[in-house]
């Protein structure tokens, strides 16, 4: 299902970060969009995933199936949000806990099975508090998996992890969420080119999207690709010039 | 086993420094007794003791359930209803200006002199705390579990229930223990007020006639029952939170540490 955001418009303390926006994310595809900060780019997710309330945001969202987007999305953020309370198994099931109570079978089975997926099979009755930031994060990808929604938004998912922690859970992503409709937000020109299919900078002010990057290859990508390196060089320069 | 050591090293330092003090003041037993004379008491009058205590803390301990069930309902309501709280909350705060003790005489004249009128006390008494600190749970869940539910497609009732109120579980927590440590004063203050049974009365009692020795036994008795009930919510409340680290859930650790 291909989706597309028209006219998107975003107003903050009374002046305007960015008016007349269009994105569009083609299904299956992974797409990235780079930024400063407050420049918009989480604001833009947040309009997507339903969630954007204090901001000022509004725009059209249109889906290739002509329903509706909203409830059609799976959210991952910075923060893992797993809720303390419930073992890993629950928080990844949460979305049919939250729905209808208590999940069936088959559920729980694709809970283990996602958590298998993300090697914490045996931590599935574990509390969140006994895990490191880089498995906490897993399982929160396990969970936006188990949602099995047609587009996965991500809001710098893994931007609060160490650097060698990342890259594991980029190529886990890579691998996981491969044929899926993707947005990602990130500030991180390495992790964008390493796993996108399309990159676009969101530059300016008033801000405005540039025209998508298309890296070949299959994801993840290696760090020390020529393309990959070439490219993280000119994203780089490109966020660098935007920097007051 | 430590902890365990340092409490009956504590309990013994304190019974020293009480003897300590009797010896060097050289109060006569009718103002201060010594501990070994409270303790002979507290043997002798064991039965009396007891049948007292057992009025005061059944009365403890309806005012307790009493009081935080009614501050879970308010503070639930509080969150769910938003015109409530703006009608509710300033009722609330007024509510507090009035000593709960200078309400004493009412509740006794209202509830009659029986158990009721302590239970009222002691339900007053914990009621604004246990409220307050629910409700600043309720209210400070993390905007994040929030927008997750919301983006799981979970309704406002499921939020309240499945989210906001297991997140405010340590809050609810710490209100609970307040209550525990304030509830037998409500209760106390009822029974000096007026009453013919229950260990206040049995201390007024004792103080008029000049059986000071028989005061302290019962509040020493009181003084066990009150730490025996703080330290047993506290366990309840831990264990209602295993999530939450045991250093940051209390300051106040019993032996169990």
């Amino acid at each position: 299902m291909d989706i597309r955001i028209e006219q998107a418009s975003l107003r903050w303390q009374h002046h305007c970060v960015f008016s007349n926006l269009n994105l569009s994310l083609p299904a299956g595809h992974w797409t990235s969009i780079l930024g400063q900060s407050g420049v918009g780019k989480s604001s833009l997710l947040q309009l997507l995933c339903g969630i954007a309330d204090d901001a000022e945001i509004e725009g059209r969202i249109e889906c290739s199936d002509g329903r509706p987007l909203q409830g059609r999305v799976a959210w991952m953020a910075q923060q893992d949000l797993l809720l303390p309370w419930l073992s890993l198994l629950d928080n990844v099931l949460l979305g049919a806990r939250l729905r209808q109570g208590t999940p069936s079978a088959e559920q729980k089975e694709l809970g283990h099975y996602l958590l298998q997926q993300v090697g914490l099979a045996d931590r599935a009755l574990s509390l969140p508090a006994q895990l490191s930031g880089g498995q906490r994060q897993r399982v929160a990808l396990a969970r936006t998996l188990f949602q099995d929604q047609p587009l996965i938004c991500m809001d710098e998912p893994f931007s609060a992890l160490d650097a060698i922690t990342r890259l594991r859970l980029q190529d886990l992503a890579a691998k996981l969420l491969s044929g899926r409709t993707v947005l990602m937000i990130t500030h991180d020109p390495l992790e964008a080119l390493r796993l996108s299919d399309r990159i676009q900078v969101l530059r300016g002010t008033p801000a405005h999207l540039t025209d998508p990057l298309l890296p070949s290859g299959t994801v993840p990508r290696s760090v020390d690709a020529p393309e990959v390196l070439e490219y993280q060089g000119r994203l780089l320069r490109m966020l660098a010039e935007d920097t007051p | 086993m430590m902890s365990l050591l340092r409490g009956v090293t504590l309990g013994l330092g304190l019974l020293l420094l009480w003897q300590l003090i009797v010896w060097l003041t050289q109060a006569p037993h009718f103002i201060l007794p010594g501990p070994v004379r409270v303790l002979e008491t507290l043997i002798n009058q064991f039965p009396l003791l007891m049948k007292h205590a057992g009025v005061t803390l059944a009365e403890i301990l309806l005012g307790l359930l009493l009081g935080t069930l009614l501050g879970l309902g308010s503070a639930l309501s509080l969150v769910t209803w938003g015109s409530l709280r703006r009608w509710l909350l300033p009722v609330l705060v007024i509510s507090q200006a009035i000593p709960v003790f200078a309400l004493a005489p009412v509740l006794m004249l209202w509830l009659g002199y029986g158990m009721a009128s302590k239970v009222a006390m002691a339900t007053l008494i914990i009621y604004f705390p246990v409220t307050a600190a629910c409700f600043d749970g309720l209210r400070q869940t993390p905007t994040g579990y929030l927008q997750l539910a919301r983006t799981l497609g979970a309704s406002r009732r499921t939020l309240l229930l499945q989210i906001r109120l297991p997140a405010a579980l340590p809050a609810f927590g710490s209100g609970l223990r307040v209550a525990a440590s304030v509830a037998p004063i409500g209760a106390v203050v009822g029974e000096w007020v007026g009453s013919s049974t229950g260990l206040g009365y049995l201390m007024l009692n004792a103080n008029a006639r000049m059986q000071v020795d028989l005061m302290f036994a019962a509040l020493l008795v009181l003084a066990v029952m009150a730490l025996g009930l703080y330290f047993s919510v506290n366990l309840i409340a831990r264990r209602l939170t295993p999530w939450v680290s045991e250093s940051t859930s209390s300051n106040f650790r019993g032996h169990s540490a």
